[in-house]
């Protein structure tokens, strides 16, 4: 057991870290054409409502109270201190769980049902759909039968994630956990492991920046100001449409 | 001021003869192949007419382009900053692929590989998405020329402003009218799609206002589908990319005309350049909707003040760029005679593609039995062996104009927001040109009411002589006026010439940066 859990819980997740970062990146710089959400509303527009948008904000939530437990591990302990608030949370959590869940499997029954989306399918994006509705059914088992998830997480797995990250693997505390939550961390690193060979990469291109950018764009050739400026004659800016 | 050249439209809608030309050299050109079968650049469409897809222009449906909310700032209907990034994993109004129709093609082969039967062999028609068998429920052009029809012309979203005995009359079968109107993206000055677009793929050239998707930076957020009013911004469900007419921009880089127009048989087609203040974008954009066509006409600049010309070099544009907008057809149908009209200037989006609007639809057939005008025909009138009137003009001079048989109220919701005078005064220009021409080529028509014709609709003889060289004899070079592109700045459009200046033979290897 101890190999089973040196490479699920510190080599594979340096591993996954690795091809992430660099297979994103190379991917970024080498096809940015592929670089896409894929939407098939086209295709299919009725059902993708009930199945997407439960699922997107749900896992939306669920990431946000993940990343919270890992970055400020005091703060949830505090806040779960007092058991109502501590209920709040963990039914908070589970409902966005189920949402997710009802939507991944909208999702998938839509994407086998109807002829034009399998033609769009990709054995990766089934692949994809399987995996993310095991890590949804393993999460929901957790939470159900190892309680108050969000404590345990913030104490146990908190300072493990830490070790991971300062390059000083600590895993004594999370090789004793049950093979679920084992299941599901693998999970986890899998996903990450995959995201630069899948359609996930769209949410590393989240257009957060349309938030602050104005409405229109106009794009010129080269730039009719600094063009004109003689003190740049060599510093004129990269035009940037390509 | 903030002068910029745009490189314009006007389309002469008497000329269009719906042959469909325009559509299939786009469509030979930049749509023939997977993922975009069904986008038609180019389309032309009957109007009183659903259009494609169908009913686009009900933005009950579709909320696409501007609207003006309480405190008088402009939003996006259907997309923007708040809308767009809430509804972007399930965009409630965007049209799928039935709105348009599902392409497909017919197993021909069968035809010839077919064993020997009793019966003919039959080509069956395949989805082109999922190569199966379909029932073909929608096609390009499914409602060309079938006017009057329940599904089609009477569904026609430009309907809803007319009375229900307008639109009896107007479907009628003895007082049946349609149109054609070709339709290209309308390269906008206040493009919606640009501003829906979360990604910030879709931008307007500064040069010559090409409006275009950089497909390197799409992502699939499908916002513009929405937000364009006109949908002219199209899915490509193969690549999961969104695609737009490009105005044919490597064809007028090149100095060519954009295939579309080059190949319009009727030569309904002018490109030429305009030259605008984008200082007034936004409040032209955002001002009353009775305002909304004469605010866009205002923007368009004289091209030979002094003022305007020194405004635009400051921007950059070329000489050969204002000398071009100074001989454009454009500006001389959209300002000098005040032709041509935008469609639907109430999206607010400001579209540079101007429209002349159709004088025959209006002006034919009257009948002997039930007009008052046709006792007051002409002697010249042309009467047809079954009693129906085919003229420009009766006794009363705009007689065909105000008892027009094709209701301006409709032509008004397509061109002017809903003012029929505006309508009214282009057609009064178009005929007043025909009154005059006929005076000089036939000479059965008196000088004196030629000439009141002529003043009445306020235009000078010169003018109208102009007007009718423009738009029946005008060769190519005179309907098509492409600015240069200037290749010696081309190249900046692709590479940094900075790169290559200050550099050897096939430049540095290693960037030539000062220390390690």
């Amino acid at each position: 057991m101890n190999s089973l859990d040196n490479f699920i819980l510190i080599g594979f997740p340096y591993a996954a870290l690795c091809v992430f970062l660099i297979g994103s990146i190379w991917r970024y710089r080498s096809t940015k054409f592929k670089f896409s959400s894929l939407s098939s509303q086209f295709l299919e527009g009725k059902e993708l409502f009930w199945g997407s948008v439960p699922f997107h904000w749900g896992l939306l939530a669920l990431f946000v109270g993940h990343m919270s437990a890992f970055l400020i591990p005091r703060g949830v302990l505090a806040w779960n201190s007092h058991p109502a608030r501590l209920l709040v949370i963990e039914i908070g959590a589970f409902i966005f769980a189920i949402a997710v869940l009802v939507g991944l499997i909208n999702l998938i029954i839509r994407r086998l049902s109807s002829d034009r989306l399998r033609v769009v399918s990709t054995k990766m994006d089934y692949a994809i759909l399987g995996l993310l509705l095991l890590q949804v059914i393993t999460g929901l088992w957790i939470a159900y039968n190892f309680r108050w998830g969000s404590s345990w997480f913030a104490t146990v797995l908190t300072p493990y994630l830490w070790s991971l990250l300062t390059i000083q693997p600590d895993i004594l505390a999370v090789s004793a956990l049950p093979w679920t939550i084992k299941l599901h961390i693998f999970g986890a690193y899998l996903i990450v492991f995959l995201i630069p060979f899948s359609r996930l990469v769209h949410f590393l291109v989240v257009p957060i920046h349309y938030i602050w950018r104005p409405y229109q764009r106009v794009i010129w050739s080269w730039s009719r100001t600094d063009v004109r400026n003689p003190k740049s004659p060599w510093s004129i800016k990269r035009p940037r449409n390509n | 001021m903030d002068i910029r050249a745009q490189v314009s439209m006007t389309f002469h809608l008497d000329k269009c003869i719906g042959c469909h030309t325009c559509s299939i050299a786009c469509k030979n050109i930049w749509t023939d192949r997977k993922g975009v079968e069904y986008q038609w650049w180019n389309n032309v469409e009957t109007k009183p007419g659903t259009g494609y897809p169908r009913k686009w222009e009900n933005q009950d449906i579709y909320r696409g382009g501007w609207q003006k909310n309480g405190s008088g700032e402009i939003n996006l209907r259907g997309a923007g900053k708040k809308r767009g990034l809430l509804n972007i994993f399930h965009n409630p109004h965007m049209p799928v692929i039935d709105d348009y129709y599902e392409p497909f093609t017919y197993k021909y082969l069968d035809l010839i590989e077919s064993p020997a039967m009793d019966d003919q062999p039959t080509a069956r028609p395949v989805s082109l998405i999922t190569g199966k068998p379909i029932d073909i429920k929608m096609g390009p052009n499914w409602d060309d020329d079938l006017s009057g029809t329940p599904d089609y012309a009477r569904k026609d979203p430009n309907l809803a402003d007319l009375s229900a005995a307008e639109q009896e009359a107007m479907f009628q079968l003895e007082r049946m009218a349609f149109f054609y109107l070709p339709r290209i993206c309308n390269h906008c000055l206040n493009p919606a799609c640009v501003a829906s677009c979360p990604s910030g793929a879709i931008y307007k050239r500064g040069e010559d206002g090409v409006v275009l998707i950089n497909q390197q930076v799409c992502r699939a957020w499908r916002m513009c589908v929405t937000a364009c009013p006109y949908k002219k911004s199209y899915y490509n469900w193969h690549t999961g990319k969104s695609e737009k007419c490009i105005l044919c921009y490597p064809r007028l880089e090149a100095g060519h005309a954009p295939a579309c127009m080059h190949s319009c048989v009727g030569r309904i087609r002018y490109l030429g350049v305009l030259l605008y203040d984008a200082d007034q974008i936004q409040d032209s954009a955002s001002d009353d909707e009775s305002q909304l066509v004469d605010r866009q006409l205002n923007m368009i600049m004289d091209p030979f003040d002094p003022e305007v010309i020194r405004s635009a070099q400051a921007n950059g544009v070329s000489d050969s760029t204002i000398k071009a907008a100074q001989q454009s057809p454009t500006y001389k149908f959209v300002k000098e005679w005040g032709l041509a009209l935008p469609l639907h200037p109430e999206f607010r989006t400001l579209p540079m593609l101007f429209y002349v609007p159709p004088l025959l639809p209006v002006m034919a057939s009257l009948s002997e039995k039930n007009t008052e005008q046709a006792d007051k025909a002409d002697p010249i009138a042309k009467i047809w062996s079954d009693k129906w009137l085919y003229d420009t003009s009766t006794e009363e001079l705009w007689g065909t104009i105000d008892q027009a048989r094709f209701p301006l109220k409709y032509m008004a919701s397509m061109f002017t927001a809903g003012d029929e005078g505006k309508v009214k005064t282009v057609l009064k220009k178009l005929m007043a040109v025909r009154i005059h021409r006929r005076r000089v080529t036939v000479g059965d028509i008196d000088d004196n009411k030629a000439e009141t014709a002529l003043k009445e609709a306020g235009i000078t003889a010169e003018m109208a002589d102009d007007i009718y060289k423009l738009t029946s004899l005008a060769k190519f070079n005179e309907r098509f006026v492409i600015p240069a592109a200037h290749r010696e700045q081309a190249i900046e459009m692709l590479d940094f010439a900075g790169d290559t200046k200050g550099s050897v033979g096939f430049g540095f290897t290693e960037k030539p940066t000062r220390g390690i």
